[in-house]
């Protein structure tokens, strides 16, 4: 029946994301590992796990997309869920690797004995284990969702002094997790892993799977964020977003629904960040930095707000941007771009990439203008 | 030591009987001087004190560093800059006597240099000469020293010079087991009186062998001398707390104003503040180029240029973007971090990424004591910077035509609107006051920061905690933000650390946040739904 719900509710623009996904899911691995470097068709190891960066931030963009385009909560805070899962991943490898860390204590990471730790504080422990570091990924960002939304959906915290909290959130944690006594290694986080599963991270085999556990991984995320907003309850969710005050005087518990999206948006961005961080090799504090939540945004903005395939879109496309511009000699353009792509695409292209190509389709079917009945999004 | 003794004796007959056969015994030091042996110099040292020569305190000086040469019957001190003086009479030399060697030294020798040099400046005829001298021996706590120490007391007629003496007597005393147990209770006194965190540990060496009196005097005074100390630790960490919160309200109140009157987060705030402080620095570099004697008047000069610079940015903006974007406030925010991110780019492409020196003039140099209290110059001026563009901005909001106007859309702009009020010009120049402040609020932070492209982006976030602390459409919000937060901030600071404290204080904010979701002074009325 979930099946039959979802086919029925997908549109020809989700149906076309999710066949291009599962195929990349497919083909790019096995142009990596099959196919002879010399091949035209041959993908270089280091271009998958580039792309497979680029899908787990379409991942973390969705999440958002979810939360801001459908529910209008601006989370400048994001990037602090990214980061915690990405954490709790790094915390697993980091266990994983044993006795071959530098210092080849069998159970304290490098840095807990260059900072003469004697034992493995409470929090660390557990996650030698795969399923509940697993777990951590979505517990840790969700319950701190959860409890943070608790208290500010609760007392109706909204507009910009939801942005600046959610952004106070992300500067707290880069803050603390800068710090060494936390025991997250501090300003150089943790990086140097070794194994995932007891499959060599490095190894051109464990990058294709982890591609394609990511394209799987961007396919269910997106499936669930369809799920939501195509229900009934993501009307209502889409009605707090356009007049929140009316719909709780219309009797619904605005409070408690902001708090379920905002929960799962948050799990799927720990789920984003725990992808990314085998596939990147490193985990820092500088993750939490607020420019960087900030900066997912405007990759939702770009795509399109409010459209799903929007956001992992234009994920994709300003970090493919990015990549192109810092590896070259307009490097020191690059913060010109993108300071410019926030400007102009909020003055010119408030519905983003899609939703500008979407105006322009319907213009050209249906020559004569109709009275739009969706609402313009609220703030 | 004996012969130490023997020479404080002599240095106090001098004192006491200044003027006996002065010249033969002065030929005599120079002999002796001249022949280079320990023993001959100690004698010279001794004779030159006991007649007071005019040069003994160069000549002994030269000899503890090895400047002081003799040879060929001459005795020569060569000054630092390498120049030959005769020792006797000072006058500078034409040509090098021959023959000349450094007179040697040995620890004995050293000991009475020092003694005597000690002994000296206790009865030096500049009073701050013998206060450092009083300093000095309190913390040497030379008992040698006592005799002469108190000989310059009761020839003491500066009341301040005097106190020190009879701290240094007091410091000495403590450490004398044999000393009369009343002048020891007394001393303890004295360095209760001192009451710093050196009487403390003067006090606290009180040799074990002291009488239960004394040791009760002592104890009593160390807690004393404890508690006032702990209160000046507070009192000072209010001081950097008032100094950190007039900081904040420097950088937050021009946000404050564009926020309230416009509900516009301006994001690229920070880079006012950053165009303000290179606005300085472009006047400094000016200054020092053409007019090096304007350098005092540099701040003044780049007060209204920064102004100007700033404000003429930030009209520009909301003419240019802004404006397109009302009643849709996260759009704002989004654009505004956009142009923050090539305003740094611009500034960082122009003057490089790296820190820019700007110059303090010199009444923003040096620091002065106030009790137990260290206040640097530059810390006092941006707090009383602060509160003149405080009282400055309530002025314009409250006097002026266009503060009124101001208030009006603040509070709500559809009535001001028809009213007849002009919303649009509001807004711009409302945006330019803010901008401008904050060009203002960078002229204040070149001189306690550094100034480079990311200067606006360390108080960016500061400065939203503090207006969504304080609340907006009120200045006194902001104000009261700004002041607690910087004081909380710095009172945290000594039990928390620094990371940790500011971490407390945005949880804090985030808990604050959610009982008074509109912030401390909040704007009542239908505004609130906007």
């Amino acid at each position: 029946m979930i099946t039959r719900f979802l086919i029925q509710g997908m549109d020809k623009r989700g149906l076309v994301f999710l066949c291009l996904i599962a195929a990349i899911a497919v083909l790019v691995p096995l142009a990596n590992l099959l196919l002879p470097p010399g091949s035209l068709f041959h993908v270089p190891t280091s271009t998958m796990s580039l792309w497979g960066k680029y899908l787990c931030y379409a991942l973390l963009a969705i999440s958002l997309d979810l939360v801001w385009g459908y529910c209008g909560i601006l989370s400048l805070g994001h990037g602090a869920f990214f980061a915690l899962g990405g954490y709790a991943m790094g915390m697993y490898l980091m266990r994983q690797i044993g006795s071959r860390g530098t210092y080849g204590n069998p159970i304290l990471p490098d840095f807990m004995v260059f900072l003469n730790w004697s034992e493995l504080p409470w929090y660390w422990y557990g996650f030698s284990s795969f399923p509940f570091a697993m777990l951590m990924v979505l517990a840790v960002p969700g319950l701190l969702a959860f409890v943070f939304g608790w208290f500010a959906f609760r007392s109706r915290v909204t507009g910009v002094y939801l942005s600046i909290i959610t952004q106070a959130l992300t500067y707290a944690l880069l803050l603390a997790f800068f710090r060494n006594d936390m025991g997250f290694g501090g300003n150089n986080g943790l990086t140097d892993f070794k194994d995932i599963l007891g499959f060599n991270v490095q190894a051109q085999t464990t990058r294709a799977a982890l591609f394609a556990m990511t394209c799987i991984m961007l396919i269910a995320g997106f499936l669930i964020a369809r799920g939501i907003v195509v229900s009934k309850l993501g009307k209502v969710v889409i009605a707090i977003r356009d007049a929140e005050s009316r719909t709780r005087f219309l009797g619904y518990r605005v409070d408690r629904f902001k708090l379920f999206v905002f929960t799962v948006s948050a799990c799927m961005a720990g789920v984003a960040g725990a992808l990314y961080v085998p596939q990147v090799g490193i985990i820092n504090p500088s993750e939490f930095a607020p420019a960087n939540s900030i900066e997912t945004v405007i990759w939702v903005a770009v795509g399109g707000r409010g459209t799903l395939v929007g956001a992992a879109l234009g994920a994709v496309v300003v970090n493919y941007a990015k990549t192109v511009f810092t590896s070259g000699f307009m490097a020191p353009y690059w913060l010109f771009a993108l300071g410019a792509l926030f400007v102009l695409v909020t003055l010119f292209m408030p519905k983003g990439i899609l939703g500008t190509a979407q105006d322009w389709w319907s213009k050209r079917r249906k020559p004569e203008p109709v009275a739009t009945a969706e609402p313009a999004p609220a703030e | 030591m004996t012969r130490l003794l023997r020479m404080i004796a002599l240095i106090l007959a001098v004192a006491l009987s200044a003027g006996a056969a002065r010249a033969q015994s002065a030929d005599e030091a120079f002999t002796r001087l001249g022949a280079d042996s320990f023993s001959d110099t100690n004698r010279a040292i001794e004779l030159l004190i006991a007649g007071a020569h005019p040069q003994a305190a160069v000549i002994i000086e030269a000899l503890a560093e090895g400047r002081l040469l003799a040879g060929g019957g001459a005795v020569v001190v060569k000054t630092k800059d390498g120049k030959l003086l005769d020792a006797r009479t000072g006058a500078a030399l034409a040509s090098e006597p021959p023959g000349l060697n450094p007179v040697r030294l040995n620890n004995g020798v050293r000991r009475n240099i020092q003694a005597a040099l000690g002994g000296l400046g206790l009865l030096n005829p500049d009073t701050a000469k013998r206060i450092a001298a009083a300093e000095a021996v309190f913390k040497s706590r030379d008992v040698s020293l006592l005799p002469v120490i108190e000989t310059a007391i009761s020839r003491e007629t500066d009341t301040r010079a005097k106190a020190a003496l009879r701290q240094a007597q007091a410091a000495i005393l403590i450490a004398k087991t044999d000393a009369p147990p009343f002048d020891r209770l007394a001393a303890v006194d004295v360095l209760r009186e001192r009451g710093d965190q050196d009487a403390l540990a003067t006090l606290r060496s009180l040799p074990g062998d002291a009488s239960p009196a004394l040791k009760d005097a002592q104890a009593r005074a160390v807690a004393d001398i404890e508690g006032k100390l702990a209160l000046w630790r507070t009192v000072q960490n209010l001081w950097y707390g008032l100094s950190l919160g007039s900081v904040l309200l420097l950088a937050a109140i021009g946000l404050a104003i564009t926020f309230g009157v416009m509900g516009v987060i301006n994001m690229a705030h920070g880079e006012m503040v950053m165009l303000g402080a290179y606005t300085t620095f472009i006047v400094q570099e000016v200054i020092r180029a053409r007019f090096p004697g304007l350098f005092d008047y540099s701040l003044a000069i780049a007060l209204p240029l920064a102004f100007l610079v700033a404000g003429l940015v930030g009209i520009a903006i909301e003419r240019g973007v802004i404006r397109f974007l009302y009643g849709r406030p996260l759009e704002t925010l989004l654009a505004t971090w956009g142009i923050s991110l090539i305003l740094q780019q611009a500034v960082r492409t122009a003057f490089g990424p790296t820190n820019r020196e700007v110059g303090a003039p010199n009444f923003m140099s040096g620091a002065f004591e106030l009790g137990g209290l260290a206040i640097t110059w530059n810390r006092l001026w941006i707090i009383v910077f602060a509160a003149l563009v405080f009282a400055a901005l309530l002025a314009i909001l409250k006097l002026t035509p266009i503060g009124l106007q101001m208030r009006a859309v603040t509070q709500n702009r559809r009535m001001a609107s028809a009213m007849g009020i002009r919303t649009g010009r509001v807004d711009a120049l409302t945006f330019g006051l803010g901008s401008g402040v904050a060009g203002l609020a960078g002229v204040a932070l070149s001189q306690i920061d550094n100034v480079s492209p990311n200067l606006g982006q360390s108080y960016i976030i500061d400065s939203f905690m503090v207006v969504v602390f304080g609340g907006v459409g009120n200045l006194w919000g902001t104000l009261v933000g700004a002041l607690t937060l910087g004081i909380a901030n710095k009172l945290l600071e000594p039990y928390a650390g620094a990371v940790l404290g500011k971490i407390a204080l945005l949880v804090f904010i985030i808990l604050f946040i959610q009982k008074r979701p509109r912030g401390l002074f909040a704007l009542k009325g239908r505004a609130v739904e906007a």
